[in-house]
């Protein structure tokens, strides 16, 4: 018995899944691994931003917190990667904890919380580039050592099905979310905060809850991203591409909507790749595409890809009905 | 640790400077001020007009100061139009969206000069740019003296047209009461777009104005948007003798905390003043109400 709403993640899974069966190009994999970390990190944004109704702008506080505190656990202390992943994802579930206490406590909303939240990340940006801990400007490199216990793993395929694990479950919980009461809090502080509190949803509550969930899952896909590349850098982790890519996916995928950033993500870079095949290497083609899209996106379909084709599929079933 | 003169050599720089980021966030606080939004693309249009500075300056050799009666006007129309034709009719009224347009549009600018002009930084080089000023004991570039009469010129014009002309009794009707205006026969659709190329007009000037001393690269919007931000909440979103305030503060915060910190860490001081006030005096030094 299957609850309400997870046969697609799970059909949707099942087709990445068996892509290693019929494709064997690594650059596919390496596009796949890339989609399926952005996938993650924009899925905690969407359980924030789409879900509850807070925009951040600076989603790559928790990014990179997951990406650093993994990598700066395991080259300064040794520690296992595994437990690393787990000392990341609580950090930043930790930090959306905080940053959420301070700015909901103090009432942002809005463009306001986005522009904090923007704040937060340049903050840590400044200060991973000049501290020690975090290797400066330089970065730091993980040690080269493929194996399980160290959570890397030297073909591509072996990783894309690891990071498709995490989606995976970051999708069957923001399912489980959505099917919830919590979930059903969300949606209400978003639709109207004040009608919300007047009904006796603890406002504060629910949304500190859902900006640690949403921390915890994109420091997941930090994590995801130093175990893959093996490097990190501050311009990288706490850098305003992965804030935007965080946010873009689920608005054209489909905001609020649980397959929406994955299927965002997928289009986008989809996309991307396209526009790159044919102008060949102008730098940032790819990121002009993004932002025409994003902008057709809100005027005229504001509810993404998946509204647009719950929109078609209720038109037609209608048809049908009449 | 420092000699009084090279504090006071400091501060003074960075009022000059200051002035320049409080034009710079001029725009950005009229616009919030009239039609409620927070403009994103603000740092990527920058990057755009001191581009077209440079462009000028490179093409034809037009000196730096006399691109502002080309590039001032023709800024105008561009936010005009951006206004009324992109974001006004995709927004669907809806503040939220407003911000995710305009983050899309600067997204847009900012790749776009890449495309066009790589990733090279570019400055207009000049002897003017190194001239310098003996104030007393304290030498004063030059450039920036110009640059901060230039912003003050402009707050000042601005102050005229807000309070002595018709389309600024609109704007600020507009300000206080959409429907209202809208009923007394305000075309705030219009009004709204002529908001918004004052913003971009003003970008304009500070970009002729800046670039003898900066220089500039496709991301350069990035580094300037962040202060502009700072800049408008410190003095109040929508206030503009706010935002003058704000600038000039904020120019000494960064000049100070270069001095003390050192050029990486320097800009701490900006980021940290901009959350501290975000969260705990919203509302900034000027402001009304949230």
């Amino acid at each position: 018995m299957i609850g309400r709403g997870y046969l697609p993640i799970i059909l949707v899974t099942l087709l990445i899944a068996a892509t290693p069966l019929v494709i064997s190009s690594n650059s596919f994999f390496n596009f796949t691994v890339l989609v399926l970390i952005i996938a993650l990190a924009a899925q905690g944004w969407n359980l924030l931003g789409g879900i509850g109704g807070q925009t951040s702008f600076g989603h790559s506080m928790f990014f990179g917190i997951g990406a650093y505190t993994a990598s700066m656990l395991q080259t300064h202390l040794g520690v296992n990667a595994w437990l690393s992943l787990v000392a990341a994802i609580a950090a930043g579930a930790l930090a959306g904890l905080i940053v959420g206490f301070l700015s909901f406590r103090a009432g942002l909303r809005g463009s306001y919380f986005a522009l904090v939240t923007l704040a937060f990340a340049e903050l840590l940006r400044v200060l991973a580039n000049a501290s020690e801990l975090t290797g400066g400007a330089a970065g730091l490199l993980l040690k080269l050592d493929p194996g399980f216990a160290n959570m890397q793993f030297s073909s591509r395929p072996t990783f894309m099905l690891l990071a498709l694990a995490f989606v995976f479950a970051s999708l069957v919980i923001t399912q489980k979310i959505v099917n919830s009461r919590f979930g059903a809090h969300l949606v209400a502080v978003r639709e109207n905060e004040d009608a919300a509190k007047a009904l006796g949803v603890d406002v504060l509550t629910v949304k500190l809850k859902a900006i640690s969930l949403s921390g915890a899952m994109t420091a997941a896909a930090g994590v995801l991203y130093v175990q893959y590349f093996l490097y990190i850098d501050a311009g990288i982790a706490f850098g305003i591409w992965i804030s935007i890519e965080a946010l873009l996916a689920p608005m054209v995928g489909g905001r609020g909507m649980v397959l929406g950033p994955l299927i965002g993500a997928f289009t986008l870079h989809g996309l991307g790749e396209i526009t790159k095949s044919f102008a060949g290497r102008v730098p940032g083609i790819d990121l002009i595409v993004f932002a025409i899209v994003l902008i057709v996106v809100i005027a005229f379909a504001s509810s993404g890809i998946l509204g647009l084709l719950k929109k078609l599929a209720d038109r037609f079933s209608s048809k049908e009905g009449a | 640790m420092f000699s009084p003169t090279i504090i006071i050599e400091a501060m003074i720089n960075g009022l000059l400077t200051g002035a320049i980021y409080a034009l710079v966030a001029l725009g950005l606080t009229l616009v919030y001020g009239v039609l409620h939004i927070i403009n994103f693309a603000h740092g990527a249009t920058l990057a755009a007009a001191m581009f077209a500075v440079w462009g000028l300056n490179a093409a034809f050799g037009i000196d730096t100061y006399w691109t502002i009666p080309i590039v001032t006007p023709a800024f105008f129309v561009l936010g005009y139009v951006v206004q009324r034709f992109v974001i006004g009719p995709a927004a669907h009224g809806d503040d939220g969206n407003i911000l995710l347009i305009t983050l899309g549009i600067s997204i847009l600018i900012e790749n776009a000069l890449l495309a066009g002009f790589g990733s090279d930084t570019r400055s207009i080089p000049s002897d003017f740019s190194f001239a310098i000023v003996e104030a007393g004991p304290f030498l004063l570039s030059s450039a920036r003296l110009v640059g901060a009469a230039g912003s003050l010129v402009v707050a000042i014009l601005f102050w005229l047209l807000m309070s002595r002309t018709d389309t600024g009794k609109a704007i600020r009707a507009v300000a206080r009461e959409k429907l209202g205006a809208n009923l007394v026969g305000i075309n705030v659709g219009h009004i709204y777009a002529i908001t918004f190329g004052l913003g971009c007009a003003a970008l304009a000037v500070a970009a002729s104005l800046l670039m003898p001393t900066f220089y500039v690269n496709p991301r350069i919007g990035g580094a300037f948007v962040n202060i502009a931000f700072t800049v408008v909440v410190l003095g109040g979103m929508g206030s503009i003798p706010g935002a003058m305030a704000g600038g000039l503060i904020i120019g000494m915060v960064e000049s100070l905390s270069g001095l003390l910190l050192g050029e990486s860490l320097g800009q701490i001081g900006i980021f940290i003043i901009f959350i501290l006030v975000l969260l705990l005096r919203p509302t900034g030094l000027f402001g009304a109400k949230a």
